[in-house]
């Protein structure tokens, strides 16, 4: 499809060039959050409540001061007063006040002369709680009786008459539910439940402050990003925004998990209360576990009507949400994904978000979407069971496409959902025969992206080769494709420019590495800012050929007298143009800001083959499909690995992760051995298509491909084991226990 | 005048109604109309709303054009992972 | 304080020493004593692998070795595996098969796949899956990684 002024023919996007940052990171000298150490640098450590709900009584933390090495401890009581809403969120999140909310809430923190000094400082603070009743399930919290959180929590949208427990509620939808059920053959409702998972990135949360009683400082942290990062430390300790500057190290994964703060607002607090000596802080896996993420769990009721034919006539879903001890449950993007990927006439959508005494939870991976797709592709699937219906054909009936009205209201511009769904009916797993004890799920998802604030600046060195400059940290090789699109603006190859991620010192406000917003964001911008570099050079060409610059072109690296009265001349190009800038102007630079609104959604499908073992549960996955939407890939190879990272982390959702909860309301699995992530042996090769139907939004027509993918592996997994065991499980985790008593004719 | 859409937990804030029309020439004038014109939706506005302009979102931004026949929708704040 | 104890070890090949508190892992020890920071401390119980090195040419996970245990030992890191500027066809496979996103797990992964190589030269996917199942990737789904082991395990094949 051509897009007016959008580019259809590329000599450098598409191509898979090695990244830049590959060769640091296969020999170990790439630098992640733990792995800085500076001259005179401290330890910290934190103190993290046992209890679910306690009250504080006391903290004494006399013994520990007197410990040899002790340099710092802190407590809520070092942090300022009066912050509101979200800021008081974090700052209560970082340091508990009057109670600890959940199961490893920080309490207090010691600064030491090194790492086991610091945690035996903190072991012998002595904290006296006064324990309170506890809940940490989302249903359990809304009944009348349940404890109170916090009273007052509530905000403007609650009806009267609900739990306080309830902190906000979502009502929208459209058309008349009554005419379109009537309408409908068959009408199924079921009610689901998931369990929250984590993000499980393998570095845990490391950060190195440094702040002086000026209240200056510098903080190096893993972060997708650093002005959040920035903004927020410095709220929770009630310090201007600049006064802190932030370097962001190499990132070991983040998944949403690393846009918010926890541990790095107390290094700064250590550091300044220890005479402003840097102080290192490095949570635990257990601390990772208790005390950051995870993403909300969900309870949800799901009711669809269709017509013989498989048209969809009516929708109706109720989703509760817990994310924790705070309000935040990403339940208001679970109500408007919800039925988003059909054309739907009547629907609607109520959404509950409920406080419990569980860690506050954090974005992970189009936060909100899978649970709902869980509940609604499984309703679809049995829908077409019943009906006899293909699940791709049904699919393809009621799929949203250009100018269909979304289910959340505004028409949609192009997009290629058609194309995910006939890719998949046309690849060879979808006629893979199967056999016994094996079945096949299809389900699809979506992600709307994000643009985002974004600011990123591109200037020439003097040799002709080009420094990108952006505020986006690089997760999954998104150096890699900013590279590639200054190549491709320039017409320079690749390797002629370097892409640096900068600190906050550097640049405008960059939101984070979030939404699957970088390559959209900072390529576009990257893009704009290379474009006013050439206009730049342009001149300088014009000006030494005595012609208007309208007469002169850029192309393949090089300025062009173009047109009748250019004259003639041969090109310059960009090394020539940048050996002589000193003396024709000086410097030659471009940059952009924007929070750019030609973001554009991605939808995909996936299918799935499983088999399921009858004797003990167990299943196991053969092949896995992944169909999806890149809009255009500018470096398809990382595309794939988002695609198929994605699809694991689905995977390990629907069969495994989950939070388990004793009746103390201690997280009973702080450890990966029993929190357990997909494993290379549980998985086989992840097939897939990269569908491009290009985003008019982006100048190469870029959507972003970081989340939709985590969305369908849920219901298409439950619908594999539908179809391999004749079984509808409606809760995940699909672990053994549960398949193996739900084949046994058991309640599950 | 533009055409305002309201999701139903807004509507019992502004009267019941799903679709106003505010006059604006930008995003920004349209909210602070709709505000105007109904008080009690200025909670809702404040705790964070994206705005879709004729199928677009149109985050963080007050001085979007909007045109007369533009069709505008309030939706839930975004943010992703 | 403990006192602490003189361990005298080789990392590398290079002859080394440090003192560590009795308490202390190896990946302790490699990473705060001796610099070492390509080894990765991903949950510090055995689970990740992201701290893998071999100790007297067997696979560990450094977390679950006392840095004492090293006295006399070979260990041997990812910062081992290259050959001056030449990278190892393992490195080499992964950057070209774009086999890591983070790429925090990538040390551990590329020390646990060449001991298994040096083991088994000509593996098939399911005993490499088995092998590198005690090390998580939480980015790729594994795929890319699969494909540039047997990649590389081929090259390496034809090359002795």
């Amino acid at each position: 499809m051509a897009l007016d002024g959008q580019k259809t023919a590329y000599k450098y996007i598409g191509t898979t060039p090695n990244r830049p940052d590959g060769l640091d990171k296969v020999t170990g000298r790439a630098r992640y959050g733990a792995d800085i150490s500076v001259p005179g640098m401290l330890h910290g450590a934190v103190v993290r409540s046992p209890h679910a709900h306690a009250k504080i009584v006391k903290i004494d933390a006399t013994k520990a001061l007197a410990m040899e090495g002790v340099k710092a401890v802190i407590t809520r009581a070092d942090f300022p007063e009066g912050l509101e809403g979200e800021d008081w969120d974090i700052q209560e999140n970082c340091m508990a006040g009057e109670k600890a909310l959940y199961d490893g809430h920080a309490v207090a923190a010691v600064a030491a002369t090194s790492p086991l000094v610091a945690r035996d400082a903190a072991k012998a603070i002595e904290v006296t709680y006064e324990i309170l009743p506890h809940v940490t399930d989302v249903d359990e919290a809304m009944k009348e009786g349940a404890p109170v959180i916090r009273e007052g929590a509530a905000d403007f949208s609650v009806p009267e008459g609900l739990h306080p427990n309830v902190v906000r509620y979502f009502d929208s939808g459209r058309g008349d539910l009554d005419k379109g059920f009537a309408e409908a053959d068959l009408i199924i409702e079921r009610s689901f439940t998931t369990e929250a998972a984590h993000q499980g990135y393998i570095e845990p949360h490391a950060c190195l402050g440094q702040m002086g009683a000026d209240n200056r400082g510098e903080l190096w942290v893993c972060t997708q990003g650093h002005w959040f990062m920035r903004r927020m430390s410095t709220a929770v300790l009630g310090i201007e925004t600049t006064n802190i500057r932030v370097t962001p190290s190499e990132i070991g994964g983040g998944f949403g998990g690393k846009t918010t703060v926890f541990i790095e607002p107390l290094s700064l607090a250590l550091s300044r209360k220890a005479g402003g000596k840097p102080v290192k802080m490095v949570m635990s896996r257990n601390e990772v576990l208790r005390a950051t993420g995870p993403t909300a769990s969900a309870s949800m009721d799901v009711k669809m009507g269709m017509t013989k034919d498989g048209r969809i006539t009516a929708a109706h879903g109720t989703f509760r949400m817990q994310g924790g001890a705070f309000a935040g449950a990403p339940v208001d993007v679970t109500t408007m994904l919800a039925f988003a990927n059909y054309d739907i006439e009547h629907v609607h959508h109520i959404g509950y978000d409920v406080i419990t005494n569980r860690p506050r939870q954090a974005a992970y991976r189009a936060p909100g979407a899978p649970m709902a797709a869980f509940a609604t592709e499984s309703v679809i699937d049995e829908l077409c069971r019943e009906l006899g219906l293909d699940p791709i054909d049904t699919r393809l009936k009621n799929a949203a496409k250009e100018g269909t009205r979304a289910t959340f209201g505004p028409k949609y511009g192009p997009i290629g959902f058609m194309e995910t769904l006939e890719a998949a009916k046309a690849h060879p797993n979808y006629s893979e025969p199967l056999g016994p004890n094996q079945g096949r799920g299809v389900a699809s998802g979506y992600w709307m992206n994000w643009g985002g604030e974004t600011s990123a600046s591109v200037a020439i060195s003097e040799d002709g080769s080009v420094t990108v400059s952006v505020g986006t940290p690089d997760i999954g090789g998104s150096r890699a494709s900013m590279a590639l699109m200054a190549a491709e603006a320039f017409g320079i190859p690749y390797e002629n420019v370097r892409v640096n991620i900068s600190d906050t010192g550097a640049l405008g406000v960059n939101e984070p590495t979030h939404g699957s917003r970088a390559t959209y964001a900072s390529g576009l911008a990257t893009i704009r800012a290379a474009e006013e570099c050439i206009g730049k050079m342009c001149k300088r060409a014009a000006d030494k050929w005595g012609i208007d610059p309208e007469a002169v072109v850029w192309e393949d690296g090089c300025a062009k007298p173009s047109g009748p009265n250019a004259g003639e001349f041969p090109p310059m190009t960009i090394a020539e143009i940048a050996g002589e800038m000193g003396g024709t102007g000086g410097p030659i630079s471009g940059h952009y800001e924007d929070s750019p609104a030609g973001f554009s959604g991605s939808f995909g499908t996936h299918v799935v083959d499983v088999e399921v073992d009858p004797e003990t549960g167990r299943t196991t996955i053969l092949r896995y499909l992944v169909v999806q939407d890149a809009g255009k890939a500018i470096h398809p190879a990382y595309v794939e690995g988002q695609f198929q990272g994605g699809a694991a982390q689905g995977i390990g959702w629907a069969l495994n992760e989950e939070y388990i909860y004793g009746e103390d309301g201690r997280l009973q699995n702080p450890v990966f051995l029993d929190y357990r992530v997909p494993v290379a042996s549980d998985l086989p090769m992840i097939d897939t298509v990269i569908v491009e139907v290009p985003n008019p939004g982006h100048p190469y027509g870029v959507r972003g491909v970081g989340e939709t993918g985590i969305t369908p592996p849920l219901p298409a997994v439950a619908n594999a084991v539908r179809d391999a065991t004749g079984k509808r499980i409606c809760k995940l985790p699909l672990r053994p226990s549960r398949v193996l008593a739900a084949i046994q004719g058991k309640e599950v | 005048m533009a055409e305002l859409h309201l999701w139903s937990g807004l509507r019992a804030l502004a009267d019941g109604k799903e679709m106003v029309e505010i006059e604006g020439e930008t995003v920004g004038q349209v909210l602070d109309g709709l505000v105007a014109a109904y008080p009690g939706l200025e909670p809702a506005l404040k705790r964070g709303v994206s705005v879709a302009v004729d199928g677009q979102i149109v985050p963080n931004s007050r001085n979007h054009p909007v045109k007369p026949d533009s069709e505008i929708f309030l939706l839930q704040k975004l943010a992703g992972g | 304080m403990t006192k602490r104890i003189h361990v005298s070890t080789t990392v590398n090949g290079d002859e080394v020493d440090y003192l560590c508190d009795p308490r202390e892992t190896l990946l302790d020890c490699l990473r705060d004593h001796l610099g070492v920071m390509g080894v990765k401390e991903g949950c510090g119980t055995g689970d990740c692998g992201a701290c893998s090195v071999t100790l007297d040419g067997r696979l560990v996970c450094s977390c679950l070795v006392l840095g004492v245990e090293a006295e006399g030992k070979e260990i041997g890191t990812v910062e081992g595996m290259a050959d001056g500027e030449v990278l190892h066809p393992l490195q080499r496979k992964f950057i070209e098969h774009a086999a890591l996103q983070c790429g925090i797990c990538t040390p551990g992964i590329l020390v646990a796949a060449k001991n298994l190589l040096e083991r088994n030269p000509d593996p098939t996917e399911t005993e490499l899956r088995y092998w590198l199942a005690g090390n998580l990737c939480r980015c790729t789904g594994y795929d890319k990684i699969i494909r540039a082991v047997m990649d590389a395990a081929a090259e390496m094949r034809e090359a002795s």
